[in-house]
């Protein structure tokens, strides 16, 4: 075992509290530590109340994302031993409201996510005796990296546009549209057109960039967002001189 | 009484949402409940790596891939269960790919297969390295199209309710709130995984505490072949992180602390530069993991930090294939061991990985307890029998979470209503989670008591088994019970009190640990991935069958058997490495049997 | 606030945090993003400048010395050197995130992004290069 590094905690029991306290604790940090093991150190040993949400613990369910020091972090790959001996800060993350310690409510973005069509919308399906969709492994790529999201939502608790106006669609609800898109396989654009060329839809967003920094999987909902804008505002003029031919 | 629901599932990975799916389409009418103890995305589904077999070359065959699967499992399959599976897989499969799985594909366009241990022929359907997290991300976004699925995301299940003989739904505790609820319906299907954590070292998450499985056995039903755990012969150490069995496919090589290439001395097949189907890596896993046991022993294993280990050697393989075929197994490595495979070494041990046994149902999915359908890693049917190939799982949910909910359409079309019992033994519920487990005061801190069950399972029960060592276990799990009932839990809220459901997981672990201990005690010979020093040999005369746990009025568990179906493979001895190239479906040299003895 | 509601048993009582008004001193991203969108004021700065230096022009060459004298008056010099950093930094900026929107297909390949931002930085230069032309040889 290696040093010890200070975890403030932040703490809110809505039955006894109105407002989120810290607590502080020591805990070992190995050189492989995570952050996660601390948290289960101080559960498992010192204090048993302490509630968060883990599972998988490397890095592809989504669970454990929290604000650590200030930044929204997986806490599974956040590894103690590079801010010994701290204090290191754990917080819920930000722009989503606090259920329980570190435990935020993301039903929001539930509701966001079923709104943008996350599906393969066709027109007829093909039977399964025609075999599959030809997709070559080129038209694969120009969505694939949008279909890495874990739905971790370490994107909305970077974007400062969702925390201002929490009626913004968000950067993975974005990302996940244009995953689907983008498929091949999809004909659903214009359904989704509809819904994300409101103005708390992509319009909305003024491209700071900060999910595309946080994002753990290299997703780049920015990005996504971006060529999105190019593609509805072309649709829009197309209806604009085209209404009836587009 | 009106149910609140037509099918309720708990557990909404792979499989339920499979069924809720397959619910949906077969019955646009039927009123779905899908309830997870976590948001559907997080199940462990998503952790899968390797991908999904399905017979779909031109040169392979059904009838090689129930072979494969049959011999794979010692034989212990349910060979028309196996039957059913093979046929349905690659449909299956195709299925999600209309849904919008992104598989990797030929240049042509069309779905690529690669080779997987355990199977002859190249028929494993992947995407990248992430398979499962494709096939669950792609089942959960396509389940948002089906209105009549609602969700209940985050509540916990803590019992059936059974009445007048049937299934009639499930007691819930919504976290956030901690309200304790009746959630009726006219059928219930479990799904809700593997139980890897009465182990210490599992790449399986913390919430496959075995819950489907101990709330079954709970309600009367019996569980099956639950001696058999898979260890996966590549885990990182401390984290249990899989390394997955691609890494080998593509060409990896297992070495020991000399730089050797130990697998060729345990009858599986001579080195070769490439990978050989069913050969040295690609051998099963069972094979491999008893391998490294066999190397600890001779003192060949290299000692790390957290325990021994051996090392997996990628760095001929070069950056750009590794970047290309496994990136996934680079990343872990360098973010969680600190350890770049193109360059390094990695350490790798075996680790608790997949549970073969589960809750006895039949070829649809159905327990013996009407109205009660189990499917995944929480069932066995058995298609896995003792020992699972790897890429099978993750076609089984598909196939078998289709065919349950099909089969559980069709009951709850035929039920009327729910029976006022179901009142009673909710308020019983209630009160046990409200008031008994809330604010306990005790001695006994669940963590500890957790530790000391890993422990004992890993010492009883782990890869190499003995009478002994199994009673001893029994005891010893015995006493860990006795001071789970002196448990205090400090947390007193209502609001997601988590240390109130770790201490409802402890209780169905320390079920299912039990089940498991005294099936293995019970087994008298070695098979598949239940190996017992004192019974070395595989015993088809007196243990060609499966063995079912029921629960006793007193709380302990009872084993009974119940034969397996043979149909058109009788037994015979596994091979790998050069003798399976003279093996094969119709063969049955080197039978371990004396002649005319095959069902 | 006027006292905590009522609650009944199983009510949420979720903490909402509020946005602070200084949020964007929480980190240097958030300060250089909010850098990048003050930067347009400063562009609108030189394009009314723009405009009063053809308005001086066009009112003869008297108005357009006053111009010239006003210019060069301290205030206003240290502000166009403020907006002339200020507008390289914009461009900087949005050359920086062309690529992200632009994803352009040459057949089946995708063209890297440093081939569009400089693409647009060529742009940007070749439009330069004239404009100094047109300016010294009149």
């Amino acid at each position: 075992m290696g040093d010890h590094i200070t975890l403030q905690v932040a703490r809110y029991l809505p039955e006894k509290q109105s407002e989120s306290t810290f607590d502080e604790h020591e805990v070992p940090c190995p050189k492989d530590w995570v952050v996660l093991d601390g948290l289960n150190y101080i559960k498992d040993k010192i204090d048993g109340t302490l509630s968060y949400r883990w599972s998988c613990r490397m890095g592809i369910c989504g669970s454990c994302g929290m604000t650590v020091n200030g930044e929204p972090k997986l806490t599974c790959a956040t590894f103690l031993a590079d801010y010994a001996p701290g204090p290191l800060r754990v917080e819920p993350l930000r722009n989503f409201p606090v259920i329980r310690d570190l435990i935020v409510d993301i039903g929001d973005f539930m509701r966001k996510l079923v709104s943008v069509k996350p599906f393969i919308v066709r027109r007829y399906e093909k039977p399964l005796s025609e075999g599959e969709y030809l997709q070559t492994p080129q038209e694969l790529d120009e969505y694939k990296q949008f279909s890495m999201c874990i739905n971790c939502m370490l994107c909305y608790a970077a974007c400062p546009i969702y925390g201002l106006d929490p009626k913004f669609i968000g950067p993975a609800a974005i990302a996940l549209a244009q995953r689907y898109n983008l498929d091949n396989r999809d004909e659903g654009a214009k359904q989704r057109l509809e819904v994300l060329s409101e103005h708390a839809g992509i319009w909305g967003c003024t491209f700071v960039g900060e999910c595309t920094k946080v994002c753990p999987k290299h997703v780049d909902p920015a990005g996504a967002i971006q060529r999105y804008k190019l593609t509805a505002a072309l649709e829009e003029m197309k209806t604009f001189f085209m209404p009836r031919g587009a | 009484m009106i149910p609140n629901h037509d099918v309720v599932l708990v557990g909404g990975g792979g499989a339920g949402l499979r069924a809720a799916i397959a619910i949906a389409e077969t019955n646009p009418r039927l009123d779905i409940a899908v309830v997870s103890k976590v948001y559907p995305m997080r199940s462990h589904t998503v952790s899968a790596e390797g991908g999904a077999a399905g017979a779909i070359a031109p040169d392979d065959s059904l009838d090689e891939h129930a072979f494969d699967t049959i011999a794979g499992g010692d034989w212990l399959t349910d060979q028309d269960a196996v039957e059913a599976f093979v046929k349905e897989a690659p449909k299956e499969l195709l299925q999600l790919e209309h849904w919008g799985c992104p598989w990797s594909r030929e240049p042509d366009g069309r779905v690529a297969v690669r080779p997987f241990g355990g199977m002859k022929k190249m028929r494993t359907w992947f995407a990248a390295d992430k398979t499962g997290f494709h096939m669950l991300h792609t089942l959960f976004q396509t389940s948002l199209k089906y209105t009549t699925v609602k969700r209940y995301d985050e509540w916990f299940v803590t019992r059936i309710l059974v009445d007048e003989g049937r299934a009639q739904g499930v007691v819930a505790i919504d976290l956030a709130s901690g309200r304790v609820e009746a959630i009726t319906a006219r059928a219930v299907i479990l799904c809700t995984g593997g139980c890897g954590k009465v182990f210490p070292f599992t790449t399986n998450a913390s919430i496959n505490t075995g819950d489907g499985m101990s709330l079954a056995y709970r309600a009367g039903t019996p569980l099956k072949d639950m001696e058999f755990v898979q260890y996966h012969p590549t885990g990182l150490p401390f984290t249990g992180i899989l390394i997955t069995e691609a890494a080998r496919s593509e060409g990896g090589y297992l070495i020991n602390k000399d730089g050797y290439r130990y697998l060729q001395d345990y009858n599986l097949g001579t080195p070769h530069k490439d990978p050989v189907f069913k050969s040295m890596e690609l051998g099963p896993r069972d094979r491999l993991s008893q391998a490294f046991m066999q190397e600890l022993a001779k003192g060949r294993t290299i000692a790390g930090p957290y325990g021994p280990v051996v090392h997996l050697d990628l760095r001929h393989l070069g950056a750009k294939k590794i970047d290309s075929k496994i990136p996934f197994v680079r990343e872990l490595c360098k973010k969680y061991q600190n350890v770049d495979p193109v360059t390094e070494l990695i350490p790798v041990r075996p680790v608790v990985h997949y549970m073969m046994g589960g809750v006895h149902t039949d070829i649809n999915g159905a327990t013996p307890l009407p109205g009660l359908y189990a499917v995944g890693e929480t069932a066995c049917v058995s298609i896995n029998g003792a020992n699972r190939l790897g890429s099978n799982s993750l076609p089984e949910l598909l196939v078998f979470g289709a065919r349950a909910g099909r089969a559980a359409a069709e009951y709850a079309s035929r039920v009327y209503d729910v029976t006022p019992g179901v009142v009673a033994q909710t308020e019983d519920e209630r009160r046990r989670v409200e008031h008994d487990l809330l604010n306990r005061t005790g001695h006994e801190r669940i963590a500890d008591l957790r530790g000391e069950m890993q422990k004992t399972m890993e010492e009883s029960a782990g890869i190499y088994r003995t009478g002994a060592a199994l009673a001893k276990g029994i005891e010893q799990l015995r006493r860990v019970r006795a001071r789970f009932a002196d448990l205090a839990i400090e947390d007193d809220s209502r609001t997601f009190n988590t240390e109130r459901v770790s201490a409802l997981e402890l209780g169905f672990m320390l079920d299912v640990a039990e089940t498991m201990i005294m099936s293995a005690l019970k087994r008298e010979e070695s098979r598949g991935a239940h190996q017992r020093t004192d019974f070395p040999a595989r015993d088809d005369v007196r243990f060609l069958s499966h063995s079912l746990v029921y629960r006793n009025a007193d709380g302990s568990p009872r084993v009974e058997y119940l034969p397996v179906t043979i149909t058109r493979w009788p037994p015979a001895e596994r091979v790998y490495g050069e003798a399976a190239a003279h093996g094969g479906p119709h063969h049955t040299a080197g039978s371990a049997l004396p002649a005319g003895e095959a069902v | 606030m006027a006292g905590t509601p009522n609650y009944t048993d199983y009510h949420p009582r979720w903490l909402r945090r509020r946005v602070s008004t200084y949020w964007w001193l929480g980190s240097w991203s958030y300060f250089a993003f909010v850098l990048r969108e003050a930067s347009c004021l400063f562009v609108a700065w030189f394009v009314v400048y723009l405009l009063l230096l053809v308005r001086a022009v066009l009112q003869g060459e008297a108005n357009y010395q006053e111009f010239m004298s006003w210019s060069a008056t301290p205030a206003i010099l240290r502000l166009n050197v403020v907006s002339f950093l200020f507008l390289v930094y914009h461009a900087y900026t949005f050359f920086d995130a062309a690529p992200r929107a632009m994803v352009v297909h040459l057949g089946k390949t995708r063209v890297p992004a440093s081939l569009i931002a400089g693409g647009h930085y060529a742009a940007w230069a070749v439009a330069s290069a004239v404009i100094f032309w047109v300016l010294l040889r009149v």
